[in-house]
């Protein structure tokens, strides 16, 4: 999902911007926050996100519900005044419960992807900035680790450990960092040729300090888009475990424990068990895509048009 | 042609050994985790002890390494606890299904996405380009079970058109004499990969429209047509087949999802039975045999791209 290139920022050049060479130079997020407005997707993805956000961390507070303990005698209930979208088979109140594992969601798909977007972009540049036989090293790393199923491996670790939030943190991290390590790694080899980068070294700073002040911040635009992906993957990816029983423990839990736990009761038609569920990861997923899209149109036409 | 060819193998057999470097260490980052998770939670200590004797958990990791990889290399990917076979049986029999099945559904969706994708391209920015979009964030918005499952509901539980099951054969044969049963397996399969293909074909596609070799071929008075098959298509599909190769851990990791849902007899449910038993060794052996495949299967796109393509021997 992340290794697409975008379509859209090959928009016909723009010539007639000729007068605002003439303006004050803008700052480069500003610019960056221009184009980025100018697309409707992107808006609706980033109010989504905000939306989704202030939902489960903050709904809590005005919608108050009993989410530690079993309810029976409210198993099933239809959505009405008082259950807006219902009770699920152990009674819980279903927007209440969305909340709970929109919690569990979003604070594992946003730490994962930080953290593993901050090691592998960290490592990408290393090794692009290193090059010759210890990139070549590097990058066989990870090669290797792109080329493991990684679903396979977050199910062991599942197995062995019976993971809390933190440790799925962890564990979506380490396999999902040689994504945004690749990407900055080529991003690097192409930046380590720059003058001021050069100019680091004539001046005798160390290495450490062209990859940290030079070259990351240079490459901050490629690593930002990977890490909106990262989000929407690591997202997936939990509800994936959620569905195969590998989900956090209840009385947590997330969409995807929620999702998979309706689905068992497809054929008995208590609908607000599954859509309600399945519909917030579809959009939430995708809202991060829309702004993912829209932040690399907005850092390559930076680049390239103004 | 000699040279890229040596260098390559050298670095899909670096690779390789980094593979089973890195499963195993994941797999003892717990220390005596597999005995633990086997015995379940109330063996006592001196139960452990001795059964991580047995099964030589006892000795340093390295030395533990090294006779894995030894046997490995044998073929033989150990002897698997609670089925009471050798692992690789019980693995021969699986793989060859979920080839099967990932190999139609990755087919159906790459000649669904393909074009679908370069329409997109053609008429980028109209109607038909935004709702192709719009069902491919829906494709890859979805996480697979939840396609699966949906589409059981429609098909297979309210309009009776289609089994809910995969097709139950043990064998091959029996599994492709039975085309409509693996319809929605391969639907699903079809849906999530459309999605990614069609995404992938449209960037490829807008990417090459405005390279100078498509300027020189109008020039020179090539055809729409031409220029769009000719030029533009032949050349986006190089960045596919690169995806692809990138992807195949993700189409192959995928079918656990289906296979689960469809109780498709593959490797994917063999997988997931063993994570309900705490079956460790089946897990490893699975882990790593999908990935050499993976690894054996960018090998072949790079020489199959190195002999079409000058460009890739020298860089």
């Amino acid at each position: 999902m992340a290794l697409d290139s975008a379509g859209t920022l090959l928009a016909p050049p723009d010539f007639a911007g000729g007068q605002q060479a003439e303006e004050k130079p803008r700052s480069m997020f500003r610019r960056g926050w221009e184009v980025f407005a100018e697309n409707k997707l992107a808006l609706i993805g980033l109010g989504f996100v905000i939306f989704v956000l202030l939902f489960s961390f903050v709904g809590p507070l005005i919608y108050k519900t009993q989410q530690v303990s079993v309810t029976l005698g409210n198993a099933y209930c239809t959505p009405g005044p008082q259950h807006l979208l219902g009770c699920d088979n152990l009674g819980y109140d279903v927007v209440g419960r969305l909340m709970q594992g929109g919690q569990s969601s979003l604070e594992v798909g946003l730490a994962a992807a930080f953290i593993s977007c901050l090691f592998g972009s960290i490592y990408g540049a290393v090794s692009g900035f290193a090059g010759g036989i210890v990139d070549a090293i590097m990058m066989r790393i990870v090669d290797a680790f792109l080329s493991i199923p990684f679903i396979f491996v977050l199910i062991i670790l599942a197995v062995l450990i019976h993971p809390s939030r933190v440790a799925f943190i962890g564990f979506i991290a380490i396999t999902y960092w040689p994504q945004p390590a690749r990407l900055v790694r080529g991003e690097t080899l192409s930046l380590r040729t720059r003058e001021y980068v050069a100019a680091v070294k004539v001046a005798g700073g160390r290495s450490s300090r062209a990859v940290l002040r030079h070259i990351m911040p240079n490459a901050i635009g490629t690593i930002i888009v990977q890490a909106t992906f990262a989000v929407a993957d690591a997202i997936l990816i939990l509800s994936s475990l959620g569905f195969l029983g590998f989900g956090v423990q209840l009385p947590q839990t997330d969409w995807g424990s929620m999702l998979s736990n309706g689905l068992q009761y497809l054929t008995l038609g208590y609908w607000w068990l599954i859509y309600p569920a399945g519909i917030i990861i579809i959009m939430t997923v995708v809202a991060f895509n829309f702004i993912g899209d829209a932040l690399r149109d907005a850092f390559e036409t930076r680049l390239q048009r103004r | 042609m000699t040279g890229y060819l040596i260098r390559r193998l050298i670095q899909t057999i670096v690779v390789t050994l980094i593979v089973t470097i890195i499963t195993f260490v994941l797999l003892h980052l717990v220390p005596g985790g597999e005995v633990r998770a086997v015995l379940g939670i109330r063996a006592s200590k001196a139960e452990i002890v001795a059964d991580s004797k047995l099964w030589g958990f006892d000795q340093p990791l390295y030395v533990q390494y090294l006779k894995w990889l030894w046997q490995l290399l044998h073929g033989n990917f150990g002897f698997d606890i609670k089925y009471s076979a050798p692992v690789s049986t019980l693995l021969w029999q699986a793989f060859p299904r979920t080839l099967v099945l990932a190999f139609i559904g990755t087919a159906v969706g790459l000649l669904i996405g393909v074009p679908l994708g370069i329409l997109q391209a053609v008429r980028r920015y109209t109607a038909v380009d935004h709702i192709i979009t719009g069902f491919g964030f829906v494709g890859y918005g979805s996480p697979t079970f939840f396609v699966g499952l949906m589409l059981v509901n429609w098909f297979a539980v309210d309009l009776h058109i289609f089994p809910a099951f995969a097709p139950q054969s043990t064998s091959i044969l029996g599994i492709l004499a039975d085309p409509v049963a693996l319809i929605l397996p391969v639907a699903t399969y079809a849906f999530i990969a459309f999605a990614l293909w069609s995404r992938f074909m449209r960037s490829s596609v807008l990417d090459n429209i405005v390279q100078d070799y498509v300027r020189t071929a109008r020039a020179k008075g090539a055809s729409e047509q031409r220029v769009l098959w000719g030029h533009i298509f032949r050349n986006s599909l190089i960045t596919i087949v690169t995806l692809l190769g990138l992807q195949l851990p993700v189409i192959i990791g995928g079918a656990i999802f289906i296979e689960v849902v469809f109780n498709y007899p593959g490797m994917g449910l063999l997988f997931f039975n063993s994570a309900l038993n705490t079956d460790i060794q089946m897990m490893l052996a699975i882990t790593v045999l999908t990935t050499i495949v993976t690894i054996l299967g960018n090998l072949l796109a790079d020489i199959g791209y190195a002999m079409l393509d000058p460009r890739v021997r020298y860089s």
